[in-house]
């Protein structure tokens, strides 16, 4: 059960050639879990949270096998993913104040997106009025327009929306960047309720905010200029990183108690390639402190221990191939 | 060497400008030579538009604005420009600072023909470079170069160098790294430190508390337009006071700490304008009284330098 993904490669079509923005991603999302996708802007984490669920030009489909609860999703048909969109699987966007449509009432909107996945409002009405009080949302809401609502509360909206019909997996692609503190950490802890009462059955959470991952996520997938760098549970991602670039994205983060006075932080040399024509073998090779001749072939994504992947060949992958 | 006076700022919002929006209100504080002093708040709390003001970008409504004796409300002309070769902001987005149709350097030619017409151009081209290297970027790397060629950490650098081109004093750092990524925005950071060990002032406009507490001094903390405590940066997050800087310390997503389950109440800011204390309507504090909706709360010193507003500061 649970989402499984093997090999998936996506390219962005461009004039000057294509944009090798994700290759080769294997993992897998088990039913329940919480998964935090992590990574630099331009790393491809929102490449692959989308292709999961719209892919659409400019984005390529190159190759790679999605299956969702043992049924493989036709990630490439954009029409043959209208089945799955919304019912199984679905998205908070980036922007939910962009989300919403500006000319129509919240329950307007809501009743128009049901009944095109042919649900009817009645029924759905009162477990929508549930949702919203576990969201804090008083029902009023539903005859508001969007702009009469504040960014934490249009978020939340969102995210009742998105999983009012029980997806088995959530695509949040950074819920809580554009919030303050306080929104933050409410509207995160609401992910995890959903999970907990079953609204979403699997969550990928897209972000580039770790101390955000470490708060809510159940494993933290790292990411770096399209390829997969680390996945673990959350605890040994933070405390017991084996990439060299997680441990130095980890180590760079500054943390309220740490002071440029007493603890100087120092970030990560150079900057990520550019995916139009990346380096052969490991992208991170240029900015590694480890890097040394092997590194010019690609690493695989190795499991080093139960549920730690690693692809690097200072850790495990060399072991693997002998 | 800074210092606000009861600074206010109103906006005239509305169709017809009718209605009136409270942005800052009554803000005092200063900052001294060579300190970094974090002004933070959510969004909607202001800081920016202290940022502003501070720069002369939008006008003071009331209070005063003195920087090294000088009431900078009333500059005008030559004054004026000198009071920018001393004062000089760098802002959040560095990919709409420039003009993408023109060379990234264009900005600091910019310089030159404002501010040192006089300077022979081998002379200014070692001055480049020089401030350059003093934000940590290889000129011949960066030099001559579009905008689109640089990443965000380079652009953002570029104008810090910018800044230092001038003599300046005083830096409006208006989030300046919430755009950059993790491994390089620290990198920015640790720029900023040096630059303050040279003597350099600097204003840190943020929302990011754990940026804050990493490089300044002292904290202002901000909501709706009110300063609502204000103190050296280790007491104002250790020892918070006012209930709403208890309520964003409790929010701080940690590497080492787990949220604790507050059951925390989604912050919402609530858009009447209230006579008394702004923090009113969503305070957790249970023994709200009159003292709270008469009039709003002055800043009192609790401990050294530490100043809080509210009737009813918890610990100390």
């Amino acid at each position: 059960m649970g989402l499984s993904v093997e090999n998936l490669t996506v390219y962005y079509q461009t004039l000057r050639g294509d944009v090798q923005a994700l290759e080769n991603a294997s993992f897998t999302v088990a039913d329940g879990e919480i998964m935090g996708l992590a990574g630099e802007s331009g790393c491809g984490k929102t490449t692959l949270g989308h292709s999961l669920i719209r892919l659409v030009p400019p984005m390529r489909f190159v190759g790679g096998r999605v299956t969702l609860n043992e049924e493989e999703l036709p990630i490439w048909d954009s029409e043959r993913m209208n089945e799955f969109r919304f019912k199984k699987i679905s998205i908070v966007p980036q922007y939910a104040m962009n989300a919403l449509n500006p000319t129509r009432k919240i329950g307007k909107m809501t009743q128009e997106l049901l009944a095109s996945r042919g649900v009817a409002w009645q029924e759905a009405l009162p477990e929508l009025k549930r949702r919203l009080d576990l969201v804090k949302l008083p029902h009023d809401v539903l005859d508001m327009y969007p702009f009469e609502l504040s960014g934490g509360m249009k978020q939340r909206m969102v995210m009742v929306i998105s999983t009012l019909l029980n997806p088995s997996l959530l695509i949040a692609d950074e819920i809580t960047s554009a919030l303050d503190v306080s929104s933050q950490k409410a509207c995160s802890e609401m992910l995890v309720e959903f999970r907990n009462q079953r609204c979403c059955h699997s969550a990928i959470v897209i972000t580039h905010d770790i101390s955000i991952l470490y708060q809510i996520a159940d494993s933290v997938l790292i990411m770096y200029a399209g390829q997969l760098a680390e996945k673990a549970s959350t605890e040994v991602v933070i405390h017991n990183p084996r990439h060299p670039y997680t441990r130095l994205l980890i180590s760079s983060l500054p943390t309220v108690g740490v002071r440029y006075a007493e603890t100087r932080l120092s970030g990560i040399p150079g900057s990520p390639p550019v995916l139009l024509n990346p380096p052969d073998g490991c992208r991170f090779r240029a900015r590694c402190p480890v890097a040394f001749d092997k590194c010019l072939q690609v690493p695989p994504l190795v499991e080093i221990e139960e549920g730690h992947f690693v692809a690097c060949w200072k850790e495990g992958a060399a072991d693997a191939e002998a | 060497m800074l210092k606000l006076d009861d600074v206010s700022k109103v906006y005239k919002v509305g169709t017809f400008g009718g209605k009136e929006l409270h942005a800052v209100r009554d803000v005092c504080f200063d900052v001294q030579d060579g300190e970094v002093v974090s002004l933070i708040g959510e969004s909607g709390s202001g800081k920016s538009t202290i940022g502003k003001m501070i720069l002369r970008l939008v006008s003071i409504t009331s209070g005063s604005i003195v920087f090294d004796g000088l009431d900078i409300a009333g500059l005008r002309g030559p004054a004026l420009k000198d009071y920018y070769r001393r004062v000089q902001g760098v802002f959040q987005d560095p990919f709409s600072s420039y003009n993408p149709i023109f060379k990234a350097d264009r900005t600091f030619r910019i310089i030159r023909d404002e501010f040192f017409p006089d300077v022979a151009l081998p002379v200014w081209n070692d001055k480049v470079d020089g401030s350059l290297r003093a934000v940590g970027l290889n000129p011949p790397d960066v030099l001559n170069k579009f905008p689109h060629q640089l990443s965000g950490g380079q652009l953002q650098r570029f104008l810090i160098a910018r800044a230092l081109l001038l003599d300046v004093r005083f830096l409006v750092a208006d989030e300046i790294i919430s755009m950059l990524d993790a491994s390089t925005r620290i990198d920015v950071l640790n720029l900023l430190a040096g630059l303050k060990a040279r003597g350099l002032s600097i204003l840190f406009i943020t929302h990011d508390l754990s940026l804050g507490y990493y490089i300044s001094e002292r904290a202002v903390m901000l909501y709706r337009g009110c300063v609502v405590e204000m103190g050296p940066t280790e007491k104002v997050f250790f020892n918070p006071l006012h209930p709403y800087t208890q309520t964003l310390m409790a929010c701080v997503p940690s590497l080492h700490e787990k949220w604790k389950k507050t059951g925390a109440e989604p912050g919402e800011i609530p858009s009447e304008v209230t006579t008394g204390c702004a923090y009113y309507n969503r305070c957790p504090v249970t023994q709200k009284d009159g003292c709270c909706t008469s009039a709003r709360p002055p800043l009192i010193e609790r401990e050294a330098g530490h100043y809080v507003a509210c009737c009813y500061a918890q610990g100390g």
